[in-house]
């Protein structure tokens, strides 16, 4: 403990027991994963060669250290699948998170310019469905985009389209549900961001001559850069890992690598494995998550 | 006095249609009488009336909601401390806090399989309790986090007076900053209910014989295609979230300061 002041027991107790908490049910199941990861799979339940045997003293120590092998990330390395998976993550994550701006961006500057007494409303109101399940969110799509589904009702009636288009299974699906689920998680900072902006500034520019389009792209866009940051980064980190939209909207083409996890410990069975690709997933998010870490603490 | 155009209006108005018209259609498809969802064959409450009917998914929901209950009221309390803790320095706030931030943005897969793997390590059984345990562990961060922005607009002076007057610690915290706290706290514990009712991908990987969440049983049917039943059941659910929010915020607009609604951040 800090300081010659002495801490009472409630702080104490404050920082000890959620402390403790998640050093067992957060730090240590990671060291476990890394530990697994490093262990080959055995046909037994659990299906991995053991633990840390800690009653066997220092030779379980030796034994234990002997027993790791780097295998899981060689079979990692050596199958194209898994690469493959790692990037079509990244490029579904990167590529949704770019539309999911666009979109976005005009939704938040008008939220940001919205008439006060509307603007608390119309904010909730943007925030709303994400208090909904995301499950029902995305199955709402599943319900618009199946073969004789609402869209191609539409687009049929239209004539826009002679013969229903497959929506499911498609890459376009999960971009849908993707950029539909995450996108209050894209509004809200842009909003935080346009809503502090000073609008004298863009007063002066339009006073001094400046077109309207060269004021948002030098002072609008500049200004909300922070929420640009971290809008991007809110929606891409969690992108990368996503199970359930690429699941129900995708096809095992888009085998996004969530999906290529819960195959392998799943399906294969090979914990091993599995817990390889956690790891090495992690290792990609760690300078994202390092990176939004070091903005918001700077915001604080 | 700002302006707001014609773009604006169009930009809010196209957005929030697209926000709400895929949750409308599956609300109103809940109401159609045919089995086909693309075929409108008059209202009914047909598809309510078999959901009673279906014990897997009543059981599903009992499940599920007391997960939630006993999660976010575990969550709420560790997830205050910990905010708590945040104001506070001491060593290994470092570790501390990465533990309570990483959570927030953490792939589920991962969070899931680690539970997963350390229940199977030292040999608990998985169930209902393992769910709640890590639904527990998922959702405190998120407590913690919209706890800590309340408290850090606290006012210290006033804990410090508390302390200087003689006032035991337990009851300064009872008295002076809970109350304080107190609307922050209340929608931690929402954020963590609903959160909990959410999940689908931690639960999957933590859950055992005999502990069924609505998720993973709405998952299950879900996979299979659409099913007018489960149009029911969503309805229900978006109805029963949609009332708890117009009760929360007529409950929070009388206490002063923001609501936090927010989001995962």
């Amino acid at each position: 403990m800090q300081g010659t002041q002495q801490r009472d027991w409630v702080t104490r107790a404050a920082i000890l027991v959620p402390y403790l908490w998640l050093v067992a049910f957060f730090l240590l199941p990671f060291l476990i994963v890394l530990k697994i990861s490093l262990s080959q799979t055995t046909i037994a339940q659990p299906p991995y060669t053991p633990l840390l045997d800690v009653s066997t003293g220092w030779d379980g120590l030796k034994a234990f250290f002997a027993a790791l092998s780097p295998e899981n990330y060689a079979t990692l390395s050596s199958d194209s699948l898994y690469l493959w998976s790692y990037l079509k993550s990244l490029q579904i994550a990167a590529l949704s998170t770019a539309i999911l701006l666009l979109v976005a961006y005009p939704v938040a500057y008008a939220l940001a310019r919205a008439p006060r007494r509307w603007q608390g409303v119309l904010v909730l109101s943007v925030v709303l469905p994400f208090w909904t399940s995301f499950l029902i969110r995305v199955y709402a799509w599943v319900n618009i985009l199946q073969h004789d589904g609402l869209l191609n009702q539409a687009l049929i009636a239209l004539h826009l389209v002679d013969a229903p288009v497959t929506w499911l299974a498609t890459d376009t699906a999960v971009y849908i549900g993707i950029v539909y689920s995450y996108f209050p998680f894209m509004v809200l900072p842009l909003f935080a961001a346009l809503e502090k902006m000073d609008n004298t500034l863009l007063e002066a520019a339009a006073d001094l001559g400046s077109p309207p389009w060269r004021t948002f792209l030098q002072v609008t866009v500049p200004l909300s850069l922070p929420g640009i940051v971290a809008g991007t980064l809110l929606c891409f980190i969690p992108i990368v890992g996503e199970f359930v939209i690429p699941d129900l909207l995708g096809s095992s083409s888009t085998a996004m690598i969530g999906q290529t996890l819960w195959l392998e410990f799943f399906g294969n069975r090979d914990w091993p494995v599995a817990s390889a690709l956690a790891v090495v997933l992690l290792a990609i998010l760690v300078p994202p998550i390092l990176l939004y870490r070091r903005r918001e603490a700077r915001i604080r | 006095m700002k302006r707001f155009g014609t773009v604006n209006l169009t930009a809010l108005a196209l957005g929030l249609a697209f926000l709400y018209l895929p949750i409308a259609i599956l609300v109103i498809n809940s109401f159609n009488d045919s089995r086909l969802v693309t075929v409108w064959a008059g209202a009914s409450l047909r598809w309510y009336r078999e959901l009673l009917r279906d014990e897997a998914m009543l059981d599903a929901a009992s499940v599920s909601l007391r997960v939630a209950v006993l999660s976010a009221t575990a969550a709420t309390v560790l997830g205050t401390l910990a905010a708590l803790a945040l104001t506070q320095r001491f060593r290994g706030k470092l570790l501390f806090s990465g533990m309570i931030y990483a959570p927030l943005v953490m792939p589920e897969v991962i969070t899931g399989l680690s539970l997963l793997l350390l229940f199977v390590a030292v040999e608990i059984d998985r169930g209902f309790w393992t769910i709640v345990i890590a639904h527990t562990t998922l959702t405190l961060c998120f407590v913690a986090v919209v706890v800590q922005s309340r408290l850090v607009t606290f006012d210290r002076s006033l804990h410090e007076a508390a302390a200087d007057l003689g006032c035991p610690p337990l009851r300064t915290f009872l008295t002076i900053t809970l109350p304080l706290i107190w609307p922050a706290v209340a929608s931690g514990w929402m954020l963590a209910f609903a959160l909990s009712l959410d999940d689908l991908v931690v639960a999957s990987f933590v859950t055992g014989p005999g502990a069924t969440t609505l998720p993973l049983r709405i998952y299950s049917e879900v996979r299979l295609g659409v099913k007018p039943e489960i149009n029911a059941v969503c309805t229900i659910m978006i109805a029963v979230v949609a009332l708890g929010l117009i009760a929360a915020s007529l409950l929070t607009k009388r206490s002063a300061g923001s609501a936090q609604l927010g989001g995962r951040a």
